[in-house]
């Protein structure tokens, strides 16, 4: 089996790309500006729902519970989805993802598919393995088409070209769909993706979209989208395949009720997704005539087994979390090397991976909790996060220099008098770099302090002098 | 219960202090944490100079070190551990203890409880659950505990207030440091724009990935230049020496202090601002 998070394997340490990323003044304007946007509008209409924090802990609730009966459900949803018509398949990793999709477009001799926004095909390299297929896939969500023109990569779970600006995409669409000629304002930008898009809508017989949700107990799958792009796939084509993670499973249709809610105001700041598209399995007539759904493991059930860090499971990909990140708004979503950027992608894309890669990532945080506070479904990704350094520390994999210092800080805080001699041998060791109270430079590890902020040094008297020195002169 | 606002109300009507008021003082014990012990003395002098004249007595036991929040957020669990059985034994028969550190104080309330779950002992789970109730944060203990907003202070400076994240998300410490500053004479208190965001110190992260954690100060002292305040202070000494460390670098002559050394100036001794700025 081979788990593949896109190509987050081979991505540089999260430390080196952000430092990349941050000289781009440009791209740091783009992602401030859209950030600070997405998070009024999200912190607006979450303010008028008096029922929030209820709503938070119910979805919550249904996600603990799904999650500890998720074969059974799965299974319930295997059974409905047939029964209504769909062909249901099972995957264990991309390659078999990516293999049974294939053997299914093959199989009606096309070469063409139109896609809905996924998040779940990108993790799974979908793109790649049906272009080595000899199948061209067509992105119709706008920032997924803005992202394969330009041969880019996903900074945004939501809003992928997030990166990007207007003038950007302008400049991307004259070159890529062949205009000379194109107006700067958005509705002018917005009307060459329509053109361009309408004609693959109308032309290609062939759909692959994700599932925000599949319902076990009816065998639906629920796609929600604000364009209708994704309707179009999801309701023209002869043939649809559906993605799914194994997470994706909801046990009733009245939980729809919760999430559907909670998503689009996290997500975008609407009350409501422009386009809720349910289906289930087919129906003569009316949309596909053949649906499948490829259930995705690709590592999730190893997270499943982590009681600690299983409720990462539990995420709707809102990107509240990235939104609200104040280290994803100062790097963007590249930094992370992952289709899944920011807080969520921090847990997520080195769990699915079993911690063999992306062990950089749960220490791109400050643990502020800025992304538990708006995550809708309350996973507690800054616990997560210090679970996974754990893993991490429990495999002997932190840098050596690190553990030396932790264990001589763990010898140090045993015992107060130890305490004191490690203060002694500070106040030795500092005596070359200490100036009037503060260290301007360090080296070795900490001079990425002091290579933008001064230290303070470690004075004469500690506390524990001060007071034992006041508790003699007291003394009569 | 809230003897020591009493005392206040027949101290402000009769002008007199009362006789037994020895009966309604609190014993204090101080957890200084072990960074302000090292690096922050100052804050804790102040701490006790505050919590003195507000006729409470403090002790300090020389025995304390570290809670183990360094350690537990790195991924260090087992050293933090035996930090945590350390602090249950220093602090087993104390009274209400002040903690001049809001990290500190949601280390104990969020991660001990899961810690001493974890160890399977009954009896640790048993000691955490009867510590929890008796940690204050400083500006907890004052407006919660003590039901004191004016601590008496005078302190003629401009002054903002950056909100630590742990005092915001895990304390919801809400408006208390605000009042405390607000009733001090001769400040001036102004909002910092802002506020819930982080000032990227995130212990281990502000040299792990120093070059987020500077930007992220960048932005924290971008808000706190606009306030002109003069000062900046904040409940969490690790945040200031971020806000202060970059402050202090750019020569930017706004300083930073702990609430506590704040609190505790009056006319006699208004702290100068000499060598103070970090």
């Amino acid at each position: 089996m081979s788990v593949r998070v896109g190509e987050a394997a081979s991505a540089p340490t999260f430390a080196a790309a952000a430092k990349h990323l941050m000289g781009n003044d440009q791209l740091r304007r783009n992602v401030r500006n859209a950030t600070e946007v997405i998070r009024n509008k999200r912190a607006a209409v979450v303010g008028e729902m008096s029922d929030w924090q209820q709503l938070r802990d119910t979805a919550h609730a249904i996600k603990d519970h799904t999650m500890r009966h998720l074969g059974e459900y799965l299974a319930r949803f295997e059974e409905n989805c047939t029964r209504a018509g769909g062909i249901v398949h099972w995957a264990r990793d991309a390659d078999e993802a990516n293999a049974i999709a294939i053997e299914i477009i093959r199989s009606h001799n096309e070469k063409e598919v139109i896609k809905v926004k996924t998040m779940t095909t990108d993790e799974i390299g979908m793109n790649r393995a049906l272009e080595a297929a000899g199948i061209t896939p067509y992105e119709t969500d706008l920032a997924d088409l803005i992202v394969q023109l330009g041969d880019d990569k996903p900074s945004h779970i939501v809003v992928p070209a997030l990166h990007r600006n207007k003038m950007e995409i302008r400049e991307l669409f004259m070159r890529t769909m062949g205009l000379s000629e194109l107006g700067t304002r958005p509705e002018d930008i917005a009307e060459a993706a329509r053109l361009y898009l309408r004609e693959k809508f109308l032309r290609v017989p062939v759909a692959i979209s994700g599932a925000n949700f599949a319902v076990a107990e009816t065998g639906s799958v629920c796609v929600v989208e604000s364009e209708g792009n994704g309707r179009m796939c999801v309701s023209l084509p002869r043939l649809l395949i559906s993605v799914a993670g194994i997470e994706k499973i909801v046990p009733k249709f009245a939980d729809l009720e919760v999430f559907l809610q909670l998503l689009a105001r996290s997500a975008t700041g609407e009350r409501m997704n422009p386009y809720n598209s349910i289906w289930t399995g087919v129906t003569p007539g009316d949309g596909p005539r053949e649906f499948h759904v490829i259930l995705l493991d690709n590592g999730r059930t190893k997270v499943l087994a982590d009681e600690v860090s299983r409720e990462t499971l539990d995420c709707i990909r809102c990107g509240a979390c990235l939104n609200a990140c104040p280290v994803y708004r100062q790097t963007g979503g590249h930094a992370y090397g992952s289709i899944y950027a920011g807080p969520i992608g921090a847990i997520l894309t080195p769990q699915l991976q079993s911690m063999e890669h992306s062990q950089t990532l749960p220490y791109a945080s400050s643990l502020c909790g800025a992304c538990y506070e708006v995550c809708p479904v309350k996973i507690n990704i800054p616990e997560i996060l210090i679970h996974l350094r754990n893993k991490i520390v429990e495999n002997g994999d932190a840098p050596a220099g690190e553990q030396m210092g932790m264990k001589a800080a763990a010898w140090a805080m045993s015992d107060a008098a130890n305490l004191s001699t490690a203060r002694t041998l500070g106040r030795i060791a500092q005596m070359p770099f200490a100036n009037n109270g503060v260290i301007h430079h360090l080296p070795g590890m900490m001079s990425g302090w002091t290579a933008t902020r001064d230290m303070p040094s470690i004075p004469a008297e500690s506390f524990r002098q001060w007071w034992a020195k006041r508790a003699r002169e007291k003394r009569p | 219960m809230d003897q020591p606002l009493r005392r206040r109300k027949y101290t402000e009507i009769t002008g007199r202090t009362p006789l037994i008021a020895i009966h309604w003082e609190l014993q204090i014990s101080l957890f200084i944490a072990c960074y302000n012990d090292m690096l922050f003395p100052g804050t804790g002098q102040a701490v006790v100079t505050v919590l003195e004249r507000l006729g409470h007595t403090v002790e300090f036991r020389q025995s304390q070190t570290c809670c183990g929040q360094m350690h537990y957020n790195s991924g260090y669990q087992a050293d933090a551990l035996p930090l945590m059985e350390k602090f249950l034994d220093d602090f087993r028969d104390s009274g209400v203890v002040c903690i001049p550190s809001s990290s500190c104080v949601a280390m104990i309330r969020e991660h001990y409880p899961v810690m001493a779950e974890k160890s399977g002992r009954p009896e640790m789970v048993r000691e955490v659950q009867s510590l929890i109730p008796r940690v204050f944060e400083f500006s907890e203990l004052l407006v919660d505990k003590l039901g004191v907003e004016d601590t008496g202070a005078f302190f003629p400076y401009l002054v903002t207030l950056h909100s630590s994240c742990h005092s915001l998300r895990s304390l919801h410490i809400g408006d208390k440091p605000e009042r405390l500053l607000k009733k001090v004479r001769g400040l001036t208190y102004v909002p910092l724009e802002d506020r819930d965001q982080c000032c990227g110190f995130g212990g281990t992260f502000s040299v792990k990935n120093a070059d987020v954690s500077a930007a992220m100060a960048a932005d924290k002292i971008r808000c706190v230049l606009k306030t002109r305040a003069e000062v900046c202070a904040a409940l969490d000494n690790s945040c200031l020496m971020q806000i202060g460390g970059a402050l202090g670098r750019l020569n930017t002559g706004t300083r930073t202090m702990h609430i506590a050394e704040i609190l505790a100036a009056t006319e006699a001794s208004v702290p100068t601002g000499a060598g103070a700025h970090v």
